[in-house]
């Protein structure tokens, strides 16, 4: 490290000593008019330094792609993202072909055709056949690309499948917060924005009877593995774009239009950490469109267990009507009854503890409160 | 040859246009109303701004290249903006990521380059007196410079500037309460932006005119530098886009202050909390304005640069440019695509998946008429006999970022491998090799070649290489290794990379690596600016045609005062191409030689034009000084 300081050091300081030489040297010269047509060393040189500069810069080019690509996400958990990461490799390897190719003749040739005294350039307008070729030859590239990654994200795009397991995601500034479904009726309730309140952060609505066992964290998103999963997206206040990198998921979450993303999570938490080597691997979920000042901390943790642990896990969860009973005065009359099993004997007088939210286990149920930064 | 040239330099400044009275002061250089006064105008207020946006972007990357670094010693410029523990305020680094952006976009490369480079070259190369309204011209420049006052002044309030990035996406631009940087400092933004707008608009309609009723005798768009191509296709391009972002401005500031909901749906927010009453508008409505323009925006960027490169290389390569037609065939193709390709900027949106394939065919459709432009510069390089003047050096590093920067715009126009690389350093990395870098190529070798012709004297050679390599090896250490972080999955516009295991702790080497490039090449430009305020004053007294070259404005005099030339227009008889032309004596021939002086090097089917070249004299002229004013 030290002699890579020194060295910089010291080519800073050729440099600045060149720069300063020449500057002195233009104040010096006489001012009259320049004279023409002299072609010299420096054209020679210039031309040198385009072919140093192509063999310098493709070795660091292949010692920085060697290096960095340590630190390139692992094979992707998801069969989608295997699936892209094949054709973004494949367009990796085509693109760099033509990058090496194009950059080479452009470098070469700069060299190769470098002024000579006497020497007359061609005179070459034009070449139909040789323009007809570099059109046809994108072209259809491009095409085959194209048709590829269409039929990619066709299917992925496509709708869920019917038993796909389904969850709701909320951004807002500055975290995320999911919402499961429930384990009694596995369904999502209906949600208006109008009822948020730091009782209630994702605004759940009670007259819906399917909201009563959905239970939300502002820490943790359990999902089963192999198994597709649907995210229903929104957001709260701003744009925010959910992120899941190992899965190669990413959709924005916008407020007022409802988004969704389904994919099929298919190595565990567990399993990656012994595929990565690295004890504490968790999965992360991260946003991606600027929405302020916690923009880039807005994580949440991702983890994915068989679908047995993930069932009991859900089990332990308590239903937020649980655990802010106060919010059973927004159930209709008519449904009362129906939420009596999830309300404490004496609801909804007494406000239970609404810190439940255990870091041991790491999720369950958290009350939203506005996090501050 | 040479006598013609001579000629419509030397003669004596004709009657005609004695009658006018001197110019004041203020009339001459301030409020001026000739194209060269306001192309040094609109040059001098990009070289401005881009070292302000410029150092912009060296603050946030001191930020992200050394995250526990003291910044106590940007207090006296940045105030409270540095925090008590002597770091940068996050809100703050938003704002420098979003002033950077819109700065570079719309100051420096719109209106330092376009705005520069119409302006200067297109009376002078289609043989005009000057623009078709001088006043407007004249007010196309002050309200850029309204535009930039108010912009600057955004960057010194209490609030902070704008902060939603240069896209300003609302919700987060259209609530006050949802950053600082939404508060007056948006409100400015907006305001610049309209004012800017307007300036374009303008500017637009000037070139355009121009180009279509102002060519001299015999400059059928046939025989149009490619430059003017350029430029005409660009005005074109920017007056049909920049209206619709002008509306999306508009419908952004009645939501902001009138209560409307163009953008706004079922919003809670807010510290204390409070649902907005807005329902039934559409954030995604602004992305699709935005984009309209902003997709052509990045062509009206490139385009000019593209422009002028082509005619630089062929100078100085001295061979007709290859496949002139095709280039601009390809560029009139991507003026046209650029207007269809928009929403590709949107593919994770949640924009119908069925748009999104659409779009996906549309974008790549695109790359082939890059593709086509790569491929001719390249062959006009071959079997040249190339000078290396810092403008080449420039041209030829513009063709090298346009192809590697383009060449990843085919993996984020492929919507399913967009999934993964949306907002990660890989857009960063893709969109500054080739649009920021190779469009500040352009400009810079633009500034190299035509500084004779716009003040008299020749910048310094030898400062111009060292400068070109500096920047040309700093930009790649800049860019390049950005890739690998995007492929890493690192999201941009994120202050920090602390709170999250995929990017914690990795690539803090390449980060601040990156960070010092940066730095060395912001200072290698000064290299740069002290040999042009050098040379302003001090360079060498220009030749008139240094660069030995064809085009017309190299037959003005050296200082072409109002009117650019003394005498006639010079009318022009063949295509501004003709380099070594087989047969002929030197290796250039100006488009105002007629074929009927160059028996030795014409071709057939130039032989037959010499017939027509009375009928081209004869011509009625465009001359604006012929005519009551
Ligand atoms: C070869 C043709 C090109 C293709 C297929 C292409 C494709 C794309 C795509 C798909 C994106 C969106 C990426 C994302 O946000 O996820 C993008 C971003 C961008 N491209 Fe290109 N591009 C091409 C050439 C260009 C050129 C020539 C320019 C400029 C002169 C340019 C400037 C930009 C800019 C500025 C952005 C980013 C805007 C932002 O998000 O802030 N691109 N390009
Ligand atoms: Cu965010
Ligand atoms: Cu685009």
């Amino acid at each position: 490290m030290v002699y890579i300081v020194a060295l910089l050091s010291v080519i800073f300081l050729g440099l600045a000593v060149l720069v300063i030489s020449r500057m002195a040297a233009v104040v010096k010269s006489t001012r009259g008019p320049v004279e023409e047509g002299r072609i010299g060393m420096s054209n020679r040189v210039n031309a040198a330094l385009f072919m140093v500069f192509f063999v310098v810069g493709l070795v660091g080019a292949v010692w920085s792609f060697w290096y960095a690509s340590d630190f390139f996400l692992p094979e992707a958990s998801s069969p989608h993202g295997r699936r892209t990461d094949f054709l973004f490799w494949l367009s990796m390897a085509i693109i760099t072909v033509a990058f090496l190719v194009t950059n080479a003749l452009l470098f070469f040739f700069a060299w190769r055709y470098q002024h000579r005294e006497g020497y007359k350039a061609a005179y070459y307008p034009e070449n139909h056949k040789l323009e007809l070729i570099w059109t046809v030859i994108p072209a259809v590239v491009m095409a085959i690309l194209v048709f590829t990654g269409w039929r990619a994200w066709r299917d992925i795009m496509s709708e869920a499948p019917a038993d796909a397991q389904v969850f709701e995601i909320v951004g807002k500034q500055f975290n995320w917060i999911v919402r499961y479904p429930g384990v009694d009726d596995n369904k999502l309730g209906a949600y208006n924005y109008k009822l948020i309140d730091n009782s209630n952060d994702t605004g759940i609505d009670y007259t819906d009877q399917a909201s009563f066992d959905d239970f939300t964290s502002t820490t943790e998103l359990h999902i089963p593995v192999n198994k597709p999963v649907l995210l229903k997206i929104r957001a709260r206040d701003v744009l925010h774009s959910v992120f899941i990198p190992h899965l190669r998921v990413k959709m924005d979450a916008v407020p007022g239009m409802p988004t969704r993303f389904w994919f099929v999570a298919d190595k565990t938490t567990d399993e990656m950490r012994n595929i990565t080597g690295n004890q504490d691997f968790g999965y992360e979920i991260a946003c991606t469109e600027v929405c302020g000042r916690g923009h880039f901390s807005m994580r949440i943790r991702l983890v994915v267990e068989d679908e047995a642990s993930w069932q009991a896990w859900c089990k332990e969860q308590k239903p937020l009507l649980s655990s802010t009973p106060e919010l059973a005065a927004r159930i209709p009359a008519n449904l009362k009854a129906k939420a009596a099993k999830y309300l404490p004997a004496d609801a909804p007088a007494a406000p239970a503890d609404s810190t439940t939210a255990s870091t041991q286990q790491g999720g369950g149920v958290s009350i939203a409160r506005t996090t501050i930064r | 040859m040479a006598t013609v040239a001579a000629n419509t330099a030397t003669v004596a400044h004709v009657a005609e246009h004695e009658h006018h009275e001197p110019q004041s002061f203020w009339r001459k250089y301030v409020f001026s109303e000739d194209h060269k006064t306001i192309a040094k105008q609109y040059l001098i207020s990009g070289i401005i701004w881009s070292v302000i946006g410029i150092s912009l972007s060296v603050m946030f990357r001191l930020q992200l290249g050394f995250p526990d670094m003291k910044l106590e010693f940007l207090r006296p410029i940045l105030g409270n903006w540095i925090n008590e523990s002597g770091k940068l305020d996050p809100d703050f680094y938003l704002a420098l990521v979003t002033m950077h952006g819109t700065i570079m976009v719309f100051f420096v490369l719109t209106a330092g380059l376009s705005g520069t480079f119409s302006n200067f070259l297109i009376p002078l190369q289609v043989g005009a007196r000057d623009m078709a309204s001088g006043f407007l011209n004249m007010l196309s420049y002050w309200f850029f410079f309204l535009a930039s006052a108010v912009m600057l002044v955004s960057l010194f309030i209490e609030t902070g500037p704008a902060a939603g990035g240069w896209v300003v996406y609302p919700p987060l631009s259209a609530l006050p309460q949802a950053h600082p940087g939404s508060q007056l400092g948006m409100t400015l933004w907006l305001v610049s932006m309209a004012l800017f707008i307007v300036s374009q608009l303008l500017g637009g309609i000037n070139y355009i005119t121009t180009v279509i009723n102002l060519r001299t005798r015999g400059m059928s768009f046939s025989k149009l530098p490619l430059t003017i191509w350029a430029f005409f296709l660009t005005a074109v391009l920017g007056l049909i886009s920049f209206p619709v972002l002008l509306s999306a401005a508009l419908l952004l500031i009645f939501d902001r202050s009138f209560g409307t909901s163009f953008y706004l749906s079922e919003i809670y927010i807010g510290q204390t909390g409070e649902a907005l009453p807005n329902v039934g508008g559409s954030p995604i409505l602004f992305q699709h304005l935005f984009w309209f323009l902003g997709h052509p925006e990045v062509y009206i960027v490139l385009l000019p640069a593209l422009g002028m490169t082509s005619e630089i290389i062929a100078t100085n390569a001295r061979k007709p440019i290859f496949g002139y037609r095709a280039m601009i065939a390809s560029m009139m193709g991507i003026a046209f695509l650029a207007f269809i390709v928009w929403a590709h900027h949107m593919f994770v949106t949640g924009m119908n998946p069925f748009l999104g394939s659409i779009f996906m065919f549309l974008t790549l459709i695109i790359a082939v008429p890059s593709a086509v432009k790569a491929f001719n510069y390249i062959t006009t390089l071959w079997r040249g006999n190339i000078r290396f003047t810092p403008a080449m050096l420039f041209s030829i590093g513009l063709v090298s970022f346009f192809i590697s920067g383009g060449l990843t715009g085919l993996i984020l126009g492929n919507s399913a491998l967009d999934i993964q690389l949306h907002d990660t350093y890989f857009v960063v990395a893709h969109f500054h090799l080739v649009m920021g870098a190779a469009s500040a190529f352009g400009l810079l070798a633009g500034v190299y070649h035509w500084f004779p012709k716009m003040f008299g004297r020749m910048m310094d050679e030898k400062l111009g290489y060292i400068h070109f390599w500096l920047t040309f090896i700093g930009i790649y250490l800049v860019f390049f290794p950005m890739h690998y972080i995007g492929i890493a999955g690192f999201p941009r516009r994120y202050y920090a990379f602390t709170s999250y295991d995929f990017t914690k702790n990795i690539f803090t080497d390449m980060n601040s690596f990156i960070s010092l490039a940066a730095i060395f090449t912001f200072t290698a430009q000064w290299v740069f600016i002290w040999n042009f305020v050098y040379s302003l004053f001090k360079g060498k007294k220009a030749p008139q045609n240094p660069w030995k070259s064809n085009t017309l404005e190299w037959t003005t005099p050296i200082n072409p005062g109002h009117g650019n030339w003394p005498g006639e227009i010079p009318a022009v008889y063949r295509w501004p191409y003709d380099y070594s032309k087989p047969g002929a004596k030197d290796d250039f021939i100006p488009q105002n030689v007629p074929y009927s002086q160059t028996p030795e090097s014409n071709l057939p089917h130039e032989n037959e034009l010499i017939g027509l070249e009375k009928e081209i004299e004869a011509q009625n002229l465009n001359d604006q000084f012929k005519q009551p004013h």
